[in-house]
């Protein structure tokens, strides 16, 4: 389903901070498989789903997304394929907007908008049933300002965004962060129902060790822009969050002696 | 008269008048500065971009209804021109509208040929109605005051569209716009186009309601626009779309009626010259009073 080949990408090339994100990551991800992501800050996590997102544009390499190849395509242009889910609260929304205003935007992802109002009465009605599920009482705040609401509030507002439209691909960048252990639990919750109900295609990043390993049917890990673990099935479940971070150290272990051989 | 603070019928209605037409270049200023969130200044040059065009199409013999919508359509490839500036030769948005306005002075010049051109006796879109029994001094804001409604009808439900709710959001958080699919700098385009055609149309109709266009009226033009946003904002708070459009209509009104005043007080000793001054010292205090208002100056 979706399938990266070869992936590299290069911030500021030809500058003195050129920095390698990725270095020739492929990976082939099935339909409806939920994939964790792991791996230390800078080892290019956020650059890979920025790249199927359409944020980054790989330097060389090639990505497809079912039968599209979306390599060259722009973010607003593959919009329909992927939704996503930001780490920060405030990204993934408009403050300005109302809620229901944000979920009718959301609910025309990847498609052509018109001069219809953006509200109908059946739209309203069915936005409305969908924030009522949360069971967080916001559907009687629908015509509140989004940046009223607390930021697990937003996430999970922003997760039944990304569920609106229909699209088969689902990223989550550490979306919850920046939340109290509670509301990251209940958010976690959400995130299965809404990936198993809806068969959705998922990559998501976290660095919680427990996380990456109670969901999802995959982890990988990333170290300086390469692919350094990949487990599922049966090999995965006898991983313990242990096994993970004995992981972690060794690999930092041994950048550390290979920068020792080469001052050596 | 004079020494009171009063205002004789006709200079009442006068600043109603002029406070109407001025509701279009409010309504303009909103969309690029409060649903863009683009400070665009280009709006000192189409305003007296949509007055010449007008103007000399008048005096051509052109119907003064084509000649207003040749003005809007003017004034939109102004915006446009900005928009491309800014998006895609990367050129800040202020300067990129900056260096618009400043071209314009010199298209204006050379639509018109001379600094002002007058229209005396010349058929304008009021003509049909001076005739029916009103005073004149009536039939201005009212025909005015018709248009702005139909302008604001229509700008309010295009920004409760699908596709206006792009360009709200374009503005609002232009990163998750581009990730729900909007192009959002198509929808810069789009805005600006839209904000000076409707800024032409004040000019336009500030032609055909003072019977002249002249080079230097575009002076000022937008801090005249953003002081009635902000007087409407004050006044109404931020409750809604519609709201706020309202906001700038009666904002761009109360505007003209406190400059008449203070004008015509002999106690404050103004004089016409004073205007501009006077509308900063306004927009000044507009923009300070919220900020007090929420637990002082930081
Ligand atoms: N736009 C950019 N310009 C320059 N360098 C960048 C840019 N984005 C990322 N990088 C660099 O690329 C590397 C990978 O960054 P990335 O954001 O993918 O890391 P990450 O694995 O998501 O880390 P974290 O866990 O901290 O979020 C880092 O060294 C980072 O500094
Ligand atoms: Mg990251």
């Amino acid at each position: 389903m979706i399938n990266f080949n070869d992936i590299r990408v290069v911030f500021g090339k030809g500058t003195p901070l050129e920095k390698q994100a990725l270095n020739g990551v492929s990976l082939t991800i099935d339909e409806g498989s939920f994939v964790t992501v792991i791996g230390s800050n800078g080892a290019g996590k956020s650059t890979l789903l920025g790249v199927l997102a359409g944020d980054v544009i790989a330097s060389a390499g090639k990505v497809t997304i079912g039968d599209t190849d979306v390599t060259r395509k722009g973010t607003a242009a593959r919009a329909g394929l992927v939704a996503r889910v930001f780490q920060d609260p405030l990204a993934g929304s408009c403050g300005a907007l109302s809620i229901e205003e944000n979920l009718a935007l959301a609910a025309r992802r990847g498609e052509r908008r018109g001069l219809a109002p953006a509200l109908g009465v059946k739209r309203r009605a069915h936005f409305r049933e969908r924030i009522a599920e949360l069971g967080l009482g916001l559907e009687d705040r629908m015509r509140d300002r989004m940046d009223l609401l607390s930021g697990g509030q937003r996430q999970a507002v922003s997760l039944v965004m990304a569920t609106l439209a229909g699209s088969k691909v689902l990223l989550l960048d550490e979306h919850t962060a920046a939340l109290d252990p509670g509301m990251a639990e209940f958010i976690m919750n959400l995130t299965q129902k809404f990936v198993t109900e809806r068969k959705l295609t998922t990559l998501m990043v976290t660095h919680s060790m427990r996380q990456a390993l109670d969901f999802g049917h995959r982890t990988i890990m990333l170290h300086a822009g390469e692919i350094v673990l990949d487990v599922a099935g049966d090999s995965r479940k006898t991983l313990e969050v242990e096994d993970l971070i004995a992981m972690f150290r060794r690999i930092r272990g041994q950048t550390l002696d290979d920068d020792a051989l080469l001052i050596g | 008269m004079r020494g009171l603070p009063a205002l004789s019928q006709i200079a009442f209605w006068g600043a109603v008048e002029l406070g109407l037409v001025y509701a279009f270049i409010a309504v303009g200023v909103f969309l690029a500065f409060r649903v863009l969130d683009f400070p665009d200044l280009t709006v000192d040059g189409s305003f007296p971009l949509g007055a010449a065009v007008t103007a000399v199409l008048i005096i051509a013999g052109v119907n003064p209804w084509l000649a207003a919508a040749v003005a809007m359509a003017a004034g939109a490839a102004a915006g446009l021109v900005t928009a491309l500036l800014n998006v895609r030769f990367r050129i800040l948005n202020l300067l990129a509208s900056i260096l618009t306005m400043i071209g314009l002075f010199s298209v204006n010049l050379r639509i018109m040929g001379r600094p002002n051109v007058a229209l005396i006796n010349a058929d304008t879109m009021l003509s049909p109605f001076y005739g029916l029994g009103l005073r004149d001094f009536y039939v201005r804001p009212f025909f005015v005051g018709m248009l702005v409604v139909v302008a604001v009808v229509l700008v309010w439900r295009f920004l409760e569209s699908d596709a206006g709710l792009a360009m709200r959001a374009t503005g609002a958080n232009a990163r998750m716009a581009r990730a729900q699919g909007v192009e959002t700098s198509r929808q810069i385009y789009l805005g600006m186009a839209l904000s000076n055609a409707l800024v032409a149309l004040g000019g336009a109709l500030f032609a055909q309601t003072n019977g002249f266009a002249d080079v230097t009226s575009g002076v000022g033009t937008i801090v005249v626009g953003l002081a009635a946003v902000i007087i409407g904002e004050t006044l109404l708070g931020a409750r809604g779309i519609l709201i706020a459009l309202i906001g700038c209509v009666f904002g761009s009104i109360l505007y003209r009626i406190a400059i008449q005043l203070a004008l015509s007080s002999d106690v404050l000793g103004l004089r016409a010259s004073d205007l501009n001054f006077v509308t900063a010292a306004l927009v000044t205090v507009a923009l300070i009073l919220p900020r007090l208002r929420r637990g002082g100056v930081a």
